[in-house]
C-alpha cells in the first residue's frame, strides 16, 4: 500500500527539502553579515527583472537542462553519472572542431552538425567509463570522477598545443567565422514582435535543450529501450533475467547520457563564447547533479530545476558583482540542494509519510487487518 | 639513458611529503568504508580542514589550535554524512557529492569573509606552520654510504604529521585485527545484521567510524595547508581526496596495501614536477599535462584491470535496514 | 507449579494499517518444545521480533521466569537469556566460527583473551551437546547445516536458556533436520526451552509438545502436540478445510520436448556448479527436480531461462538450443516458447517499484501487440494486464499497483499470469510456491497442472519436498551438480529421496545420519 499520494511524492518532497536548502542558505548569508531578504531581491532583480536578466538565466538554464538531463538519464539505469563536467568539456571540442574545420553556409547547418558533433564527443567521454563498468567492473563514479580530471588535462594540451592560433598567448581557438554564429533569443523573439535584450547570450540552443527535455521523456517513459534502463535500473538480476542485457544497457545509458552533456556545448562554445576556451563549462556538469536530483530525475523536473539553478546563477553573479558575497555561494546552494533532494531525502520524507498515514487513518479507522510479517 | 635518475633522493623526498596527505586520507577512507559508509566526501572533508586549519594558524599563531581546528571542521562534516547515510539512511554517494561541493563553496565564502584576500588565507609564517622535524643522529648518520642520505635527507627532515601519517598504518592494522572496536568495525562492514543480533549498536559503530574518518582527513588537510604548504588556497587538495579513493580501492582495504597505494601514486605527482628529470631518464619529453593526469589515468587502468576482483566489504553503501 | 519460561501477555503491533499481532498470549513451560505455526504472514516472524527486541510491541507484556521483563533491544534479550536463530542466518562469512561466536559477547578490548576463552567454552559446549564445529573454520566455508550450528552455539556461549529457531528446515534436508532435531531434544534434556517457528506441520507432530497457531496476526488456538492432527492444524491455520494433497489425473506424455545431454557449467570462480547433466521432459509432464539448495537445480533453471552460459547439448522439441552465443538470453527462449518462472520473484521475476502492468510487458516488451509504431502501447499492456489478473484472480486487481504492494501469493499470480498464459511448449517454475499463502498454493498447483494437462512440459525445481511428491509426474534428484537418480513418486517416499538428496545412491542399505551429514559438509564446501 502507498504510504503517500504521488503528488507529495513528486511535488512536496522536493519543495520542502528545497525550502530547507533555502533557509540554510540564508543563515550563511546572514552569518557573513549580509541581509539574507535584501540578497533574495537583489538576486530576482538582477536574474528576472529585465529581459537582460532573463537572458542570462535562461542562458544557464540551457547548459543545466542538458547538463541536469545527462545525470538523469543514467540515474534511471541506476548509474551515478558524475562525469557531466568532462564529458561536457569534449562536447565543447566538438563543437569546435565542426564550426572551425569546415566552411557553414548558413548557422542551421552549423548547428547540426555540431549538435552531432558535441553529442558524439561527450558520448565517447561517456563511453569510456560505461565500459569499463559493464565489462572491466570498474566503478562508474570513481571512473567518472577521473575522466573529468583527465578531460581537463586533454584540453589543455589541445587548446595549448593544437587549436591555439599561431601568435596567441591565450589558451583558446580562433574565433569561430560569422557564418556559424547562432542567432540569439533576442533575434528569434523579433520574429514575434517581442523585445528581448540583445545583449544576454540566452540563444536558440535553448528550444534545443527544450526539445531535448521532450525527447528524453518520450525515451524514459514511451519506448522500449526506455523500459530496458528503468527495468535495468530497478534491478540488474531481474533485467538479466527478462534478457535485458546489463553491458548493453549500461553502454547505451552513458552513450546517450555523454552525448546530452556533451551536446551543452552548443549553448556555451557555439551559442555564447563563440570559441573554445579553457574551462569553458564552469561546474554546469555538476549542477547537473543538483538539477537531476531536484528535478526527481523527470525531464520536466529537469526543466523547472533548470531554470530555478538557472535563476540562482544568473542572482548569485549579480550579488557577486553589488555585495561582498562571492559567487561561491551558489556553489554552496547547489551542495545544500543536493545534500537535502539527494541524500537526506528520508529526512523530509519519513515525517511526511508520518502525516499522510494519520490524515488517512482518521477518516477511515475502520480497516481491514492485513498481515504482515 | 639515465633510469637511476627516476629515484633521485629530492623526487623520493618529494614524494613522501605528498603520498602524506593521500595516505591520511586513505586510511580515513578505509575506516569508514571498512564499517560499510562509502565516502566519496573525503575531498571536501580535507578542504575544509586545510582552510580551518590555516585559518586558525593565521590568527592565533598556533599550528596545533590550527590543527584541532581543522579536524573540527573535517569531523562536522562528517557528521552531516554520518547523519545523511547512517540516521536517514540516505544515498553514501550523493551525500559525498553533497560534502564536496559544501566545502569548496563554504572554505571560499568564509575565507572571503574574513581575509578579503580573494578566498586564500595569509600566508602563514613561524608558528603557524609545522616545521620539519631533525630525527636524532642525523649528522653521525649522514657520512655512510647510500643509508646515511637516506636517513638524513629522506628520512629525517619531515613535519611530524608525516611520521604521524606512517605510524597510523601499523596503528590502523592493530586497531583493525587486534581490538574488538576493530571486529565489530569489520564485522559491520560485512554483514550489520550480525552485529545487531548480537546486541551492539549498528548506529554507534559506523558513526564512530565516521568520527574516526574524519579524524584523520583532518590531519590530511592541515598537513596540506600548514606543513606542505604554507597557508590555504582555494580548492587546495586538487583531486587528492580521488586519488585517496583509488588507492584505497587498489589497496583492497587494507592498511599496509594503502601506504605503497599511496607512496606509488605520491611518486607519480612528484615525478610530475620534475619534467626535466623524465627527460633525462627516458630520453624524451613528456607532456606537462600527461604528467598531471597520470594519476587520474593510472587509477582508471588500474581500475580497469590490475585491481583483479577488489572486493569491497559486503554491506559498503548500503544503509542497515533493520528487517524482522 | 513452576513458573512458565516465558509468558506473553496481550501483545499488540501494529505496522501503519496493518495489525501484525493482536492480543497474543502464550505460556511455556521450561524444558519443552513449544511449536508456533502459521502460513506466510500469520504474523509469527514479528511476534518473535517483538521477543528479541528487535521491534517493541505497541501493547502487551513479556514474562521470563514469572519476572516481568521489558525488552527494549537486542542486548536486553540476549541478558533475559533469549537466543535466536534466524531462518537467514546473521553470521560474518568472512570471519571464523569463533570470531563469529565472540562478536558482541568479547571480554575486554583486545581480541587475544576473548579468542582463547571462546576457544575453551566452545570445546566444552560442543562435547556438552554434541555439535561438532571446527573453531577455525571460516563460515563461507560450511555448509548451511553447519552454519546453523554456528548459530545455535553463539546462543548456547551467550548462556541462553530459551531458544527461538525461526524456519529451521527451510535450507536442510530431511537427515539434516532430523540432526538439528536431535540436537534440539538434547537441549530439552538438558533443561532449555525451545520455541520452533514453522510452518510445515510435520515437523510441529515430530518434535514438539505444545503448539500454537497463529492466523492473521492471531493466536487461534494453544494445543498439546499428541492432542491434535495435521488436518486440524492446518484448518486452523488457513480458517477452513484445505486439500494437502493435489488433485490430479495421471499424465499422458507424449513426445520428448526438452533434452539435456551433458550440461555443464561452472561458475566465476571456476567452481563446476553442474557436472554433466542427463535429463528429459515430455509433452504433458511434470519433471520434478528435488534437491537441498545449492546442489546446482538454481543453476539448472539459469541456463534454460537463458541467464547463464553453459556446456552441453540442450535440444527443444529436436532443435538445438544456443547455451554460448547470441542466443543464449531470455529473450531467444522466449521466442523459442520457453517460460520462465524464476526461483525469486522478488529479485528476478518482478520489479518491485514497477506497477503490476508493466511487470505483466517484463520480458515480453517486444511483443508486437505492446506496441503502437516505435513507442510502447502502455493502454493495450495495461488492458491485457486487467484481463490476466482477472483470471488468475489476482488481488487487488488493480493493474497500476507497484508489484511491491501486492502480497507475496499475489506477486506470484502476476508472474505465472505472464508466463503461462504466453502458453509457452516448456514452462521452468522454480520455488512456485516460496513465502505464498496456503489458499494461494492451491490455486498455483491447479494451474500448473492444467498446463500439463494441455499437453505442455514442465521442469519444476522445489526444496519443497511434498510439493516435489505431490505435483510432479517424475522426480530426478540433484546433487552436487549431477543427477543422482530418477524415480516415479508413486514408487519412492521422502526417505529415499532424502538419501538421493544427500548423494547416497545405494538406498537400499541402512546409513547413519552421521554418513549423510558428512557427505552434505563435504558437498556444500564443494560447491559453495
Amino acid at each position: 500500500m502507498q504510504k503517500m499520494p504521488q503528488w507529495a511524492e513528486v511535488v512536496l518532497v522536493p519543495l520542502i527539502s528545497l525550502f530547507l536548502a533555502a533557509i540554510l542558505s540564508a543563515l550563511v548569508i546572514l552569518g557573513i553579515g549580509e541581509d539574507p531578504i535584501e540578497a533574495v531581491n537583489l538576486m530576482i532583480t538582477g536574474a528576472l527583472g529585465s529581459t537582460y536578466g532573463w537572458g542570462y538565466t535562461l542562458y544557464y538554464a540551457t547548459n543545466f537542462m542538458f547538463t541536469g538531463l545527462a545525470v538523469a538519464v543514467a540515474y534511471h539505469a541506476g548509474l551515478f553519472n558524475i562525469g557531466g563536467e568532462g564529458q561536457a568539456t569534449l562536447g565543447g571540442l566538438g563543437v569546435a572542431l565542426v564550426c572551425l574545420m569546415l566552411p557553414w553556409p548558413h548557422w542551421s547547418l552549423a548547428l547540426i552538425a555540431a549538435i552531432l558533433g558535441s553529442a558524439l564527443f561527450g558520448a565517447f567521454w561517456a563511453m569510456i567509463p560505461g565500459y569499463l563498468q559493464a565489462r572491466r567492473g570498474s566503478h562508474i563514479v570513481i571512473t567518472t570522477i577521473m575522466f573529468n580530471f583527465i578531460a581537463a588535462a586533454l584540453m589543455n594540451y589541445v587548446l595549448v598545443n593544437m587549436l591555439r592560433p599561431a601568435g596567441s598567448m591565450d589558451p583558446a581557438t580562433e574565433r569561430f567565422p560569422e557564418a556559424v554564429h547562432l542567432p540569439s533569443l533576442h533575434d528569434v523573439l523579433a520574429v514575434f514582435g517581442i523585445n528581448f535584450s540583445k545583449a544576454a547570450p540566452a540563444n536558440v540552443s535553448l528550444l534545443i535543450a527544450m526539445i531535448a527535455c521532450l525527447l528524453v521523456w518520450i525515451l524514459i517513459w514511451r519506448t522500449r529501450l526506455g523500459y530496458e534502463i528503468r527495468s535495468f535500473g530497478k534491478s540488474e538480476s531481474a533485467a538479466r533475467y527478462a534478457g535485458i542485457a546489463p553491458a548493453r544497457i549500461t553502454i547505451i545509458t552513458m552513450l546517450l547520457s555523454g552525448a546530452l552533456a556533451g551536446c551543452m556545448a552548443i549553448n556555451n562554445v557555439m551559442g555564447e563564447a563563440e570559441r573554445l576556451v579553457l574551462n569553458a563549462v564552469e561546474g554546469a556538469g555538476f549542477i547537473g547533479i543538483a538539477v537531476a536530483l531536484m528535478g526527481r530525475s523527470h525531464p520536466f523536473g529537469v526543466f523547472l530545476a533548470a531554470i530555478l539553478f538557472g535563476f540562482l546563477y544568473q542572482g548569485g553573479a549579480e550579488l557577486a558583482l553589488w555585495t561582498s558575497i562571492p559567487r561561491e555561494l551558489i556553489v554552496v546552494i547547489q551542495a545544500l540542494v543536493i545534500l537535502f533532494t539527494g541524500a537526506l531525502d528520508n529526512m523530509v520524507r519519513a515525517p511526511l509519510e508520518k502525516v499522510f498515514l494519520a490524515m488517512r487513518r482518521a477518516p477511515k479507522s475502520e480497516r481491514k487487518t492485513q498481515a504482515a510479517e | 639513458m639515465e633510469l637511476l635518475s627516476l629515484f633521485d633522493l629530492a623526487v623520493l623526498d618529494s614524494t613522501i611529503r605528498l603520498a602524506t596527505p593521500l595516505l591520511l586520507a586513505c586510511l580515513a577512507g578505509l575506516f569508514s568504508e571498512r564499517a560499510g559508509i562509502f565516502d566519496i566526501g573525503l575531498e571536501g572533508k580535507m578542504l575544509a580542514a586545510a582552510f580551518f586549519s590555516a585559518a586558525v594558524a593565521a590568527v592565533t599563531q598556533s599550528v596545533w589550535l590550527g590543527l584541532a581546528a581543522g579536524i573540527a571542521a573535517a569531523m562536522a562534516l562528517s557528521a552531516v554524512h554520518g547523519l545523511a547515510s547512517i540516521t536517514f539512511k540516505g544515498n553514501q554517494l550523493i551525500s559525498g557529492v553533497a560534502i564536496n561541493f559544501l566545502a569548496a563553496g563554504m572554505t571560499v565564502l568564509i575565507a572571503q569573509d574574513w581575509f578579503q584576500q580573494g578566498g586564500r588565507t595569509p600566508s602563514l609564517i613561524g608558528g603557524g606552520r609545522f616545521p620539519p622535524i631533525t630525527l636524532p643522529f642525523v649528522d653521525a648518520v649522514r657520512g655512510i654510504p647510500f643509508i646515511g642520505p637516506i636517513y638524513a635527507e629522506l628520512i629525517s627532515g619531515h613535519s611530524i604529521l608525516v611520521y604521524v601519517a606512517v605510524l597510523a598504518v601499523p596503528g590502523t592494522w592493530w586497531i583493525l585485527f587486534r581490538t574488538r572496536f576493530g571486529l565489530r568495525l569489520r564485522a559491520v562492514g560485512e554483514n550489520p545484521a550480525a552485529v545487531d543480533t548480537a546486541g551492539v549498536s549498528v548506529v554507534g559503530l559506523r558513526f564512530a567510524a565516521v568520527a574516526i574518518c574524519g579524524v584523520l582527513c583532518g590531519i590530511a588537510g592541515a598537513y596540506l595547508a600548514t606543513a606542505l604548504q604554507a597557508g590555504f588556497v582555494k580548492d587546495m587538495t586538487a583531486g587528492r581526496g580521488f586519488i585517496a579513493l583509488a588507492a584505497l580501492i587498489f589497496a583492497k582495504w587494507r592498511p599496509w596495501q594503502a601506504l605503497w597505494a599511496t607512496l606509488l601514486f605520491g611518486y607519480l605527482q612528484a615525478i610530475a614536477l620534475r619534467p626535466d628529470i623524465i627527460e633525462r631518464a627516458l630520453g624524451f619529453t613528456v607532456q606537462v599535462q600527461l604528467l598531471d593526469a597520470m594519476p587520474y589515468i593510472l587509477t582508471v587502468v588500474i581500475l580497469a584491470g590490475f585491481v583483479g576482483k577488489a572486493i569491497p566489504p559486503r554491506a559498503g553503501g548500503e544503509p542497515y535496514v533493520k528487517e524482522r | 507449579m513452576t513458573a512458565p519460561a516465558i509468558e506473553l501477555k496481550g501483545i499488540s503491533k501494529a505496522f501503519g494499517p496493518v495489525q501484525a499481532n493482536k492480543d497474543i498470549s502464550i505460556r511455556v513451560k521450561p524444558g519443552t518444545i513449544h511449536g508456533i505455526i502459521g502460513e506466510n504472514g500469520a504474523g509469527k516472524s514479528t511476534l518473535m521480533s517483538i521477543l528479541y527486541g528487535f521491534y517493541k510491541a505497541d501493547a502487551g507484556e513479556i514474562f521470563i521466569k514469572g519476572d516481568k521483563t521489558e525488552i527494549p533491544d537486542s542486548q536486553a534479550a540476549i541478558a533475559a537469556g533469549i537466543g535466536m536463530v534466524f531462518q537467514h542466518f546473521k553470521l560474518v562469512e568472512n570471519f571464523t566460527v569463533l570470531e563469529n561466536i565472540i562478536l558482541g559477547a568479547e571480554d575486554g578490548g583486545l581480541l587475544k583473551q576473548s579468542l582463547s576463552k571462546a576457544r575453551k567454552t566452545l570445546i566444552e559446549l560442543e562435547k556438552e551437546y554434541g555439535l561438532n564445529v571446527d573453531p577455525d573454520a571460516v563460515i563461507q566455508d560450511l555448509g548451511v547445516g553447519m552454519q546453523q550450528r554456528v548459530e545455535i552455539l553463539k546462543a548456547l556461549y551467550r548462556q541462553a536458556n530459551i531458544l527461538i529457531l525461526d524456519e529451521p528446515t527451510g535450507v536442510l534436508t530431511p537427515a539434516e533436520a532430523d540432526q538439528l532435531f536431535r540436537i534440539l531434544e538434547r537441549l530439552k534434556e538438558e533443561g532449555k526451552t525451545i520455541i520452533l517457528i514453522t510452518h510445515k506441520l510435520r515437523e510441529i507432530m515430530d518434535i514438539t509438545d505444545t503448539v500454537s497457531v497463529m492466523r492473521r496476526g492471531e493466536m487461534t488456538a494453544t494445543v498439546r502436540t499428541p492432542d491434535t492432527s495435521p488436518e486440524e492444524l492446518a484448518e486452523l491455520m488457513v480458517g477452513r478445510k484445505v486439500l494437502l494433497r493435489v488433485d490430479k489425473a495421471p499424465a499422458k506424455p507424449g513426445d520428448t520436448i526438452l533434452d539435456i545431454k551433458g550440461l555443464q557449467v561452472k561458475d566465476d570462480k571456476g567452481v563446476e556448479r553442474l557436472k554433466g547433466i542427463d535429463l528429459h521432459v515430455r509433452a504433458g509432464e511434470i519433471l520434478g527436480v528435488a534437491g537441498v539448495a545449492g546442489n546446482g537445480q538454481s543453476e539448472l533453471l539459469e541456463v534454460l531461462g537463458g541467464t547463464m552460459t553453459a556446456a552441453g547439448d540442450v535440444t527443444l522439441s529436436g532443435e538445438p538450443v544456443d547455451l554460448t552465443g547470441k542466443h543464449s538470453d531470455g529473450q531467444s527462449r522466449r521466442k523459442r516458447g520457453i517460460a520462465h518462472v524464476p526461483e525469486d520473484r522478488q529479485r528476478q521475476g518482478l520489479i518491485m517499484d514497477f506497477a503490476a502492468w508493466e511487470n505483466t510487458a517484463f520480458g515480453y516488451h517486444h511483443d508486437i501487440n505492446y506496441q503502437r509504431g516505435v513507442l510502447m502501447n502502455n493502454a493495450a499492456i495495461r488492458i491485457d494486464t486487467a484481463a490476466k489478473m482477472e483470471r488468475f484472480d489476482v488481488r487487488p486487481p488493480n493493474p497500476n499497483l507497484a508489484a511491491k504492494n501486492f502480497s507475496g501469493g499475489n506477486q506470484q499470480k502476476v508472474v505465472l499470469a505472464r508466463e503461462i498464459e504466453r502458453n509457452p511448449d516448456l514452462l521452468l517454475i522454480g520455488q512456485p510456491t516460496r513465502g505464498v499463502d496456503i489458499g494461494a498454493i492451491e490455486f498455483i498447483h491447479q494451474q500448473i497442472v492444467a498446463l500439463r494437462d494441455q499437453g505442455k512440459a514442465i521442469l519444476l525445481i522445489s526444496v519443497e519436498l511434498d510439493e516435489i511428491l505431490g505435483l510432479s509426474d517424475r522426480i530426478a534428484v540433484m546433487f552436487d551438480g549431477q543427477i543422482m537418480g530418477e524415480r516415479l513418486p508413486s514408487e519412492t517416499n521422502e526417505k529415499e529421496l532424502g538419501l538421493l538428496m544427500a548423494g547416497i545412491t545405494d538406498t537400499d542399505k541402512p546409513h547413519s545420519a552421521e554418513e549423510v551429514a558428512q557427505n552434505l559438509a563435504h558437498s556444500h564446501g564443494e560447491v559453495r
